[in-house]
């Protein structure tokens, strides 16, 4: 038996490597990939780029470092602020607009804040925040998480409401959907994970539409002068081919008859 | 501390007609306060069977792993004789044989004997042979009968060619039968020239076995005496309280 | 919520129809796991033998810290495997990161604490019956390793499939050293996580039970195995 297991390890151990195509690694938000973009763009990018593209989905704020440590020749992330100065800091090549969706306020449909009626996002966040309502946080330094910071500013002091009402996951998009749904809470998603996502129970999407849920999605070549071992060539290659024939497919792309990602290179 | 169980060079006595001696001097050896071994000399000859007989706690079974090298005493010392030195044999009241075939158990033996390769296998058909187990030999040791295990474990012993054989108790709790198959065993050894120390509680087969028989008592010996003249009129009193039955402990 | 017969025939759905995705990941999973702990077979074996029977200054030490290994954090040991071979770690140069090979190094990790550990038990126990019979045999310490080790080869079975129970169901490690890349990367447990990261529970629970088919296949073969020859070499 002992040997069995044996030869048949040592089979796998050198079974053969993997396609030769050159690799390109990009590391990405995970809304991309959750709501399924990159199952259905990659494989048309990979054959017009001849390129054997690996995505790690990770939150924005891991995904940056993870490129700063140059495990990454491509980035694809969501908090603009954070990816201009990633670039200004020399690990990024250069960052251009990609696309753009929003992002959405979901909650319970019994909505006991009353946000389903406010005006604003500001005004829906202000609801939850005096009715002290359970706000679900992704807590984890994503781009939705920075976004949703963003929108509490001057509304609320979120930290020190941390655990009572306002509740930080420090997981990614999906597990704070569930968490939420779990909690009857309130929380910030991007509309592309939220019409991905089956496990929606009885919440439903209660603001929309406020310019200041808009969510631009960035792509930067990592520095081949910051990481020496970094697929520049790949990496161009794709971000040019995103940026130009690449956009009509990202528009192309449809769930449930509604599209999730808007092009909007310059 | 010198190692007790240096050995000393062989020096024939004066006479020059003794054969060499085993000879423990003044062990002793406490445990938790209790004297186990209180300063037990005693000089066997290095051929024939001798007999260990005493009372239990009387130090018998102790003396063995003294004599093998398994227990320090705290203080004494053993002589054996040269050619003794690393051809030690010893086979416990009861058996701890391997995971394995009767053979695989010889064969493993044979190996950390230093026995060559070459010579394992023929080895071990002659140790089957003799224990009387060449028909069971590939079944798993710990199937076999109590007796069947005491033969392996004393062929076993043998693997090392040992000059002095221990056995501690070997036929306590079997039957008949196999108590005479294990003493027509030991006899055949001790017919081949190896020195044989026998501790038992059986009267009867110290006679069938014993050329002479060292009584103790209290983790002292009492008497070295040949066999016939022990079972008759044994020297020390305690010695003759214990045949009688009457002996306290 | 999904209910457990959706998880079921959502299950019985991806095995009848042989998903290739499916056997790509299980496949991957099995290759992954099961090489690890052949790796902390090797060293684990002798390790916990040697602790067993070697008497050393520092080996009550070194028991301890075995034994609490056993409790790593799976999310630890990847964080430290990615750290080592991050294209700025020591080992970058290497390429390993978001690989099978750094997964199967960082489960070698997490695995052979508990491999050692477990032997070191088991051959302590089985040290107590043997050691004077084997001394009184001209064993020397070595030897008696080696002895152990065989005569407790079917008890060591069972440290084995506890060490792949743990390669098997861990999610920490291989998510971070391995990234999750489709068709790189992806394991069972890490396309459990994702699907449940998309809300797609009936996925992930149905992923889950093929992943406790498996596990449950594994050990009773390697138990069936066990009993058959353990009743033949033991009394």
């Amino acid at each position: 038996m002992i040997k069995y297991i044996f030869f048949a390890t040592a089979l796998c151990i050198v079974s053969p490597a993997l396609a030769d195509r050159p690799i390109l690694l990009v590391q990405s938000t995970t809304s991309t990939q959750n709501s399924g973009l990159y199952d259905y763009l990659l494989p048309i990018a990979s054959v017009a780029l001849d390129l054997d593209i690996r995505v790690v989905a990770v939150g924005t704020g891991q995904a940056l470092s993870n490129a700063e440590r140059c495990d990454g020749d491509l980035l694809i992330t969501h908090a603009r602020a954070r990816e201009e100065a990633f670039v200004e800091a020399g690990f990024g090549a250069a960052r251009y607009d990609l696309m753009y969706n929003d992002f959405v306020l979901i909650g319970p449909a019994s909505d006991p804040a009353g946000a389903k009626t406010a005006t604003s996002i500001a005004e829906a966040l202000a609801r939850i925040a005096v009715t002290n309502a359970i706000f679900v946080s992704r807590g984890d330094d994503s781009g939705t998480h920075v976004k949703e910071l963003s929108l509490w500013d001057g509304i609320a002091d979120v930290a020190a409401a941390s655990g009572h009402w306002y509740r930080e996951t420090g997981s990614g998009m999906g597990a704070t959907l569930n968490i939420a749904i779990g909690m009857g809470g309130y929380t910030l998603t991007d509309r592309a994970t939220w019409l991905a996502f089956e496990n929606t129970g009885t919440h439903e999407i209660l603001h929309e539409g406020d310019p200041a849920l808009f969510n631009q999605y960035g792509i930067i070549p990592v520095s081949a002068a910051h990481c020496p071992t970094v697929n520049s060539e790949a990496a161009e290659a794709l971000t040019a081919w995103l940026l130009s024939s690449g956009q009509a497919h990202i528009a192309a792309y449809q769930l449930g008859g509604a599209q999730l990602f808007f092009p909007n290179t310059e | 501390m010198a190692d007790p169980r240096q050995v000393i060079p062989f020096s024939p006595r004066a006479s020059g007609a003794k054969p060499a001696e085993i000879t423990l001097d003044k062990l002793s050896l406490k445990r938790r306060g209790l004297g186990l071994l209180n300063g037990l000399s005693l000089s066997l000859p290095a051929e024939g069977v001798t007999a260990i007989v005493g009372p239990n706690g009387a130090g018998k079974s102790l003396a063995l792993r003294v004599i093998a090298g398994l227990t320090d005493a705290d203080s004494g010392r053993i002589a054996l004789p040269h050619a003794m030195r690393g051809r030690i044999g010893l086979v416990f009241q009861r058996p701890i044989l391997l995971r394995r075939s009767a053979r695989a158990n010889l064969i493993h033996a044979l190996k950390l004997a230093r026995i060559p390769r070459s010579e394992r296998v023929a080895r071990t058909i002659e140790l089957l042979a003799l224990c009387g187990l060449t028909e069971k030999s590939d079944r798993p040791a710990r199937h076999l009968s109590g007796g069947e295990q005491q033969r392996l474990a004393i062929v076993r012993a043998l693997a090392a060619n040992p000059l002095l054989l221990m056995l501690d108790e070997p036929t306590a709790h079997l039957d008949p039968q196999s108590t005479h198959a294990i003493e027509t065993l030991i006899l055949r050894i001790a017919a081949q020239g190896a020195k044989v120390i026998l501790v038992t509680h059986d009267i009867g087969q110290v006679d069938r076995l014993a050329d002479d028989v060292a009584f103790l008592h209290q983790g002292k010996a009492h008497e070295l005496t040949a066999k016939s003249q022990f079972l008759s009129r044994p020297n020390s009193p305690a010695a003759r309280a214990y045949l009688d039955g009457k002996l306290l402990l | 919520m999904p209910t457990l017969a959706d998880s079921f025939m959502t299950a019985l759905g991806l095995i009848s129809s042989a998903d290739p995705d499916l056997l790509e990941i299980v496949g991957l999973s099995l290759r992954v796991s099961l090489t690890a702990v052949l790796i902390a077979t090797l060293v684990g074996l002798p390790l916990g033998a040697g602790l067993a029977v070697f008497r050393f200054r520092g080996r009550g030490a070194l028991v301890v810290l075995v034994n609490a290994l056993m409790g790593l954090p799976p999310v630890v040991v990847g964080l430290m495997v990615y750290l080592v071979f991050s294209a700025s770690g020591p080992l970058g140069v290497f390429g390993l990161l978001y690989t099978p090979t750094a997964m199967i190094i960082a489960q070698s990790i997490l695995v052979a604490p508990i491999i050692t550990a477990l032997t070191r038990s088991t051959i302590s126990d089985l040290l107590g019956e043997y050691d004077d019979t084997l001394r009184v045999l001209g064993a020397n310490r070595w030897d008696v390793v080696g002895t152990l080790l065989w005569d407790a080869r079917f008890s060591l079975a069972t440290a084995l499939l506890a060490g792949l129970g743990r390669a098997l169901a861990e999610v920490g490690a291989v998510m971070l050293v391995g990234g999750n890349i489709d068709h790189v990367t992806r394991v069972m447990t890490t396309a459990i996580a994702l699907e449940t990261s998309r809300g797609a529970l009936p996925m992930a629970l149905g992923l889950g039970m093929i992943l406790l088919a498996l596990t449950l296949i594994l050990n009773a073969v390697v138990i069936a195995l066990r009993s058959r020859l353990e009743a033949y070499a033991h009394g």
